[in-house]
């Protein structure tokens, strides 16, 4: 899978390691290429261990879950879990809840980011870089340091138990301007002002010239925002009380609260919830680390 | 390489002196206008659901206001309690051991990680997706697993340590005194891929010809990774520390979810104090004082970071 190759710098310089030695030296290159791999493959299955037992035990039975010693293969595989699990807890509506959400959100977060950013980056007019200041430092707030005065507000619009608080908490972040500002700011100015020469009024510009160059920070932003969104526990938690309108992360806190014995099944759930999230990751992971590296923020 | 930073928000000069003055202030307005229009649809949002809440905080928490009454201005009296407060000073004190554990423990391991994958070999994207993966998993899913893994009699963190022979394992989520520390292993387990991503991203920044020079000089492996990588590392390092102590005072939801501050209250921190006294309790101007204290302490360690950091540099 071309996408799982060297997510960061593909082609930049190596660190302190000597560059590949002529075959000559056959032996000792391939001892060492094996100690380097011994060692990346017991790193890599200490950090993977949670998700192999939690994959083991979404496909056992209950009473096989916590054994002495830890059977890490299934003697035989329940895949009914998978099919009962969606009996047990309404899973269609937590997944399109969840789908539902970070669907809106995502578009919302791109679209008015992607604009503003147009507006900090390549229009000039007083005020601007004080405007973004104002942007940046709210990142540094705690989200908890006002979520009660935004629940506040929005139990006096009597918003709090629906779908649109959380769009209206979430869409509006500084993040994706920050992103996508920093982005523009790659893109030289000389093509803007050519474009306006030829007589292309702003919103032309942002949307014939800069929207298309800027498809791999469109996508980062698209993906952590997806992805934050999709994994978000408080917000909803606070905010969505009704069972109906409960996302993946609420449905399986919930099914955990309730039936905290059965371990194989709540592994069937955990499993599930995170599924999705992994396809999107591993389509799109290139531009997933990117967005990462250019602003070392979280959403 | 793309540096992770806050951008200068140095502002530009304006156009070359124009041919008339008023024709110039027009151009001003017209561009105020255009670079407003596109700046609003997500500022508007941004200023109701951002900036008016975060005013509010602050005159919140200077007044007394619960969900029935109306507000009342009370001037100091909540930070007043919050000094004699016992359950704050527990919070702030589990904020404080969290912070004091994540930080240099993620610190390390997204070091270590980034260093061990900072290599041209086949295969290697696998392993840094997989550094990776943890990251991106639902915290739902890691609480809930890492609960199971740290089940005191029969979870595979103790069946481990049992067979290095450590007889009486800790009780982890199940004991007062344990509890932390296995939400701080959890939380440095699902953070560190994340750092390292940006550590990566520091490592392409040092100059090669310096790896070179050092080798020339006669310098080990050891000794370059001494005195090259570290000192090209500072950066990045001061910035992953400035965004890992604001990642740490605000933790939350994983605590939340895997021990929802207990057992009693040894694993409640602030962010669980704020939302249980403003939203569950309804005492909006108490938990708002929280907040400012949350704020507050943040804000002043972030400054102090600074300080150091640019004292260090010259």
């Amino acid at each position: 899978m071309a996408t799982l190759h060297a997510p960061v710098g593909e082609d930049a310089p190596l660190a302190p390691q000597p560059s590949a030695a002529p075959r000559r030296r056959g032996a000792r290159d391939l001892l060492r290429m094996i100690a380097t791999y011994t060692i990346l493959i017991f790193l890599a299955l200490l950090v993977l261990v949670p998700f192999i037992w939690m994959i083991s035990s979404s496909l056992k039975r209950n009473n096989e879950v916590f054994t002495v010693p830890i059977q890490w293969i299934p003697e035989e595989f329940q895949w009914s879990n998978f099919v009962e699990i969606w009996d047990r807890i309404p899973m269609h509506t937590y997944l399109r809840n969840s789908a539902f959400l970070a669907t809106v959100i995502t578009f919302l977060q791109v679209l008015t980011g992607s604009f503003a950013a147009y507006g900090f980056a390549k229009v000039r007019f007083p005020g601007r870089d004080a405007l973004f200041l104002g942007y940046v430092a709210t990142v540094a707030i705690p989200w908890q340091a006002y979520m009660v005065p935004q629940y506040i507000m929005m139990q006096n619009a009597q918003l709090t138990n629906t779908h649109l608080s959380i769009i209206l908490i979430q869409a509006f972040g500084a993040f994706g301007v920050f992103l996508m500002r920093q982005y523009y700011m790659s893109i030289p100015d000389e093509l803007v002002e050519a474009a306006r020469i030829d007589g292309l009024s702003e919103y032309g510009i942002y949307w014939r010239i800069i929207l298309p160059l800027s498809k791999p920070a469109l996508a980062s932003l698209a993906l952590l925002t997806f992805v934050n969104t999709w994994n978000d526990y408080m917000g909803p938690f606070i905010y969505l009380t009704s069972n109906e309108l409960w996302t993946v992360q609420l449905g399986l806190r919930s099914f955990v609260g309730q039936y905290d014995a059965e371990y194989a099944m709540i592994m069937t759930g955990a499993v599930l919830s995170v599924l999705p999230v992994v396809l999107v990751f591993l389509l799109g992971q290139r531009y997933f680390i990117r967005g990462i590296a250019t602003t070392g923020l979280k959403g | 390489m793309a540096h992770p930073s806050i951008p200068s928000a140095a502002p530009q000069p304006v156009a070359p002196d124009p041919p008339r003055r008023s024709s110039r202030r027009r151009l001003i307005r017209r561009e105020t206008l255009v670079g407003w229009s596109f700046i609003l649809p997500n500022f508007a949002g941004f200023a109701l659901l951002t900036l008016v809440p975060v005013l509010m905080a602050f005159a919140l928490a200077f007044m007394r206001w619960d969900s029935y009454g109306s507000p009342e201005w009370l001037g100091l009296d909540n930070f007043r309690r919050l000094v004699s407060d016992e359950t704050f000073h527990m919070a702030l004190f589990n904020t404080v051991y969290y912070a004091a554990g994540h930080i240099p423990l993620t610190l390390l391991a997204s070091l270590g990680l980034a260093i061990a994958l900072n290599r041209k070999i086949p295969g290697l994207g696998i392993f840094r997706t997989a550094a990776f993966f943890p990251y991106i998993t639902s915290l739902v899913a890691v609480a809930v697993v890492w609960n199971m893994l740290f089940n005191p009699s029969l979870g595979p963190v103790n069946q481990f340590l049992e067979a290095i022979g450590i007889a009486e394992p800790p009780g982890w989520t199940a004991s007062t005194a344990w509890a932390m520390p296995a939400v701080i292993i959890t939380s440095v387990w699902r953070d560190m891929g994340y750092y390292m991503v940006l550590y990566l991203a520091g490592l392409q920044t040092i100059p090669q010809e310096y790896y070179e020079a050092a080798r020339v000089d006669g310098a080990n492996a050891w000794q370059r990774f001494w005195h090259v990588t570290l000192p090209g590392l500072r950066p990045i390092t001061f910035f992953v520390v400035v965004i890992l102590t604001i990642q740490s005072f605000k933790v939350f939801d994983l605590i939340f979810v895997m021990t929802e501050g207990g057992p009693g209250r040894s694993t409640l921190v602030l962010s669980q104090l704020i939302y249980q006294e403003g939203i569950s309790q309804g005492r909006f101007g108490y938990s708002s004082a929280v907040a400012l204290a949350l704020f507050f302490l943040v804000f002043i360690i972030t400054v102090v970071q600074f300080r150091l950091n640019k004292r260090g540099e010259s």
